[in-house]
């Protein structure tokens, strides 16, 4: 940890923190040994603000995403909403619930096909038994862009095309009126053509309510989409954080720079090599060492740094909005 | 020389409810050492033309026009000549399965077992084989131990092209091999088929929604919408000055990381993929088109000339007065 305190305003911008990951662990058995799939975490969501989770698959996305809703307990660390440690009581876990709203990957997945689209959107203000349900199904569903609504009403979900099938399931997570929006992967499933219309649509609820959304995705065009902040994992820890502009422009972890020098545009790519990170053996000194372009070519040694790669680990980045990222190289050459 | 010629192909699902048109009048070229790219949104009939050309469909398809590989109709052929051309001369990796792989059988052996039901291994040299293949695809040759399951999603995909490269084909068709893949591992897996296309001078046909990537890889490209070539033509020309209105939405919905115009600023196409039992009249891309005019719902579109060997089929790219040779669907 580099910080005792993590700062309850984040230093820098006029947005207050919503939501935050302090110093999160979370550790599952595996083949007897421990994966630790978030290894240190650090991470604040501002209000009104849309932060980018990206990497690889396997990094530990939607383990944080879980996480940071309840659904998963951390082995150590803690989750903050408002300010206050969340608790995992079921009552507390249900108040939260309202508050924090996951938006799943894959609609075809997370709809029942037996259940007409009043009923799935409904289900959420049933179990919190809140008064008005037909008005609040109907508005959400409008609000996720199907309207009228009523038209949708008794549709059932192969009666619908993909983009509409995830436009029900973000009006299923917008019928509780939520503050924050946990998106994961929201259009790895659909089409081109319909991607842009759904990322539009978070893009507005962000406008109009005020939503705060964390975007869980490895599509780094999402990010510059839609996101105001992005924040990089490789192997449990989030390795470079900051505004997208900054990081998606001029990134200073090579993780980050290999990523992004694989997009089908991009000049000079680095395909990184080698097995996919495996969380029950992070290696030793930088995590990333072992794959890192930058330690292989020898520009870490010429810096002087391709010791301190392979053994002195990197502290875990602060949950601030600057940019920010975990390298050896980094520190010493900007 | 042509490897693959297309005329005039079409494919119509018979169900319940009625024919289902899934690809109507597809006529395009495929030169020998070359890729082909086939981009499109689910249900314009991608896979269904990547299946007619290998005569892979179910029976209750009916397959129109004519496909000529080498010169020889495909749907013409003998079944014997047929499976000839299934295990020698081309291949198809299958959307979506990766997934499909017995879980409970060695990688090894699955490779191999096409190998000796055709003959093209005896028991004994078959194992050498496949470790031959498993390093054309990157993978050690331990791995042919391995059972799927101990396996990405990546190195899975890389498991299907060895399968397909195990015939030495001369043609490799490929049915989105790289969605649902993340951005690293399709990477990978994109410069393992650069580098096969490169190296044994194989022709490809690669499907994918996904505009970017296909005009990475391939030559040229095709766009289909409702079951129609709406634009064909050099691949990044196509993607990076599209003349269909559909291909542009397309090349928009991926954006260039770094682009000022995309920044905050998600393209979309508005509106539902049309239904292919009930298309729209005209051009059938005029429900959702931002540049139709009066005349789109009823218009005779057709594949016009779009520039050096460019066609798209908009009214914004009608000539003036189009000659009748300039009207037929023949193609590059
Ligand atoms: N319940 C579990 N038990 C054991 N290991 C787990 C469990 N859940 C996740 N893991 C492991 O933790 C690591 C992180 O998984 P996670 O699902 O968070 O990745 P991700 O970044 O969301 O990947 P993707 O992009 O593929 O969705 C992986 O190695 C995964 O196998
Ligand atoms: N076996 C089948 N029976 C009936 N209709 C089918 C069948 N396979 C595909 N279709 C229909 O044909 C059209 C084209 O499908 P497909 O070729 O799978 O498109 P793509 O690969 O571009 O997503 C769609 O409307 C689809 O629903
Ligand atoms: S610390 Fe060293 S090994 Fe790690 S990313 Fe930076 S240069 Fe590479
Ligand atoms: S023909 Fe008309 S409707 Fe069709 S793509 Fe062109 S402008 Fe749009
Ligand atoms: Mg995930
Ligand atoms: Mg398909």
């Amino acid at each position: 940890m580099t910080e005792t305190q993590a700062p309850v305003e984040a230093v820098g911008t006029a947005r207050p923190t919503l939501l935050e990951a302090r110093d999160l662990h979370v550790e599952f058995p595996s083949r007897g040994r421990a994966a630790r799939a978030v290894d240190g975490v650090d991470l604040a969501i501002g209000e009104g603000e849309i932060v980018a989770l990206v990497g690889e698959s396997g990094c530990g996305k939607t383990t944080l995403a879980r996480t940071l809703l309840g659904l998963e307990r951390p082995t150590s660390g803690s989750v903050l909403y408002g300010g206050t440690a969340l608790e995992y009581g079921s009552k507390a876990l249900k108040a939260y619930r309202r508050e924090v709203q996951l938006v799943l990957q894959d609609p075809m997945g997370s709809l029942n096909p037996r259940q007409t689209v009043y009923e799935a959107v409904a289900e959420g203000p049933r179990i919190h038994g809140l008064a008005g349900e037909q008005e609040i199904v109907a508005s959400a569903l409008s609000r996720a862009g199907l309207r009228p609504p009523e038209r949708f009403f008794l549709r059932y979900p192969h009666e619908l095309s993909g983009g509409q099938r995830q436009r029900v399931v973000i009006a299923g997570a917008l019928a509780l009126e939520p503050k924050v929006l946990i998106a994961d992967e929201p259009v790895a499933s659909l089409d081109a053509s319909v991607r842009g219309e759904i990322l539009a649509l978070l893009l507005r609820l962000r406008d109009e309510l005020g939503l705060s959304a964390l975007v869980v995705t490895h599509d780094l065009g999402l990010a510059w989409n839609i996101a105001d902040r992005v924040a990089v994992m490789y192997l449990g820890r989030i390795v470079e954080s900051g505004p997208v502009e900054q990081v998606l422009t001029a990134p200073r972890h090579p993780y980050t720079q290999a990523l992004l020098s694989v997009l089908p545009e991009s000049p000079e790519r680095v395909v990184l090599t080698g097995e996919p990170p495996d969380p029950t053996r992070i290696p030793g000194g930088c995590r990333f060492h072992a794959r890192c372009q930058v330690l292989a070519s020898g520009r870490a040694a010429e810096a002087g740094v391709d010791g301190r790669c392979r053994t002195e680990p990197l502290s875990v980045l602060p949950a601030v909005p600057t940019a920010q990222a975990a390298c050896h190289y980094a520190a010493v050459t900007d | 020389m042509a490897l693959l010629e297309l005329d005039d192909v079409s494919v119509t699902y018979r169900i319940a409810a009625g024919e289902v048109p899934a690809v109507r009048g597809v006529s395009l070229t495929l030169d020998a050492g070359t890729a082909l790219g086939v981009a499109g949104e689910s249900g314009s009939g991608k896979s269904t033309l990547a299946m007619a050309l290998l005569r892979l469909l179910p029976r209750d398809a009916r397959v129109g026009g004519r496909i000529l590989l080498d010169g020889d109709d495909v749907l013409a052929m003998k079944w014997g000549r047929l499976r000839a051309v299934r295990w020698a001369e081309a291949s198809i990796v299958f959307q979506g399965a990766q997934h499909g792989l017995n879980p409970v059988q060695r990688i090894g052996d699955q490779i191999a077992e096409p190998l000796l039901v055709h003959g093209l291994a005896k028991p004994d040299s078959a194992r050498g084989r496949v470790a031959e293949l498993l390093e054309q695809v990157g993978l050690p040759a331990w791995r042919a131990r391995s059972y799927p399951h101990e396996l990405s999603g990546g190195q899975r995909q890389r498991i299907m092209i060895a399968m397909a490269l195990a015939c030495s084909p001369r043609l490799i068709i490929a049915d989105e091999p790289t969605t649902a893949l993340d951005v690293m591992v399709q990477a990978q897996v994109l410069t393992l088929i650069k580098e096969l296309l490169a190296e044994r001078g194989i022709s490809l046909i690669m499907i994918s929604h996904d505009l970017s990537v296909l005009a990475d890889v391939c030559d040229r490209l095709a766009v289909m919408y409702a079951g129609r070539v709406v634009e064909h033509g050099p691949s990044r020309e196509v993607f990076h000055d599209p003349k269909h209105p559909y291909s542009a939405a397309l090349a928009a919905a991926f954006p260039t990381v770094g682009d000022p115009v995309s920044r905050l600023a998600p393209k979309g196409l508005g509106g539902d993929p049309p239904d292919p039992m009930d298309l729209p009249p005209g051009c059938s891309f005029h429900p959702r088109c931002p540049v139709a005019l009066d005349e789109c719902p009823t218009l005779d579109v057709k594949l016009w000339p779009a520039g050096p060997e460019r066609r798209a089929a908009c009214v914004h790219v009608r000539p003036e007065q189009a000659e009748p040779a300039e009207t037929t669907l023949e193609v590059s």
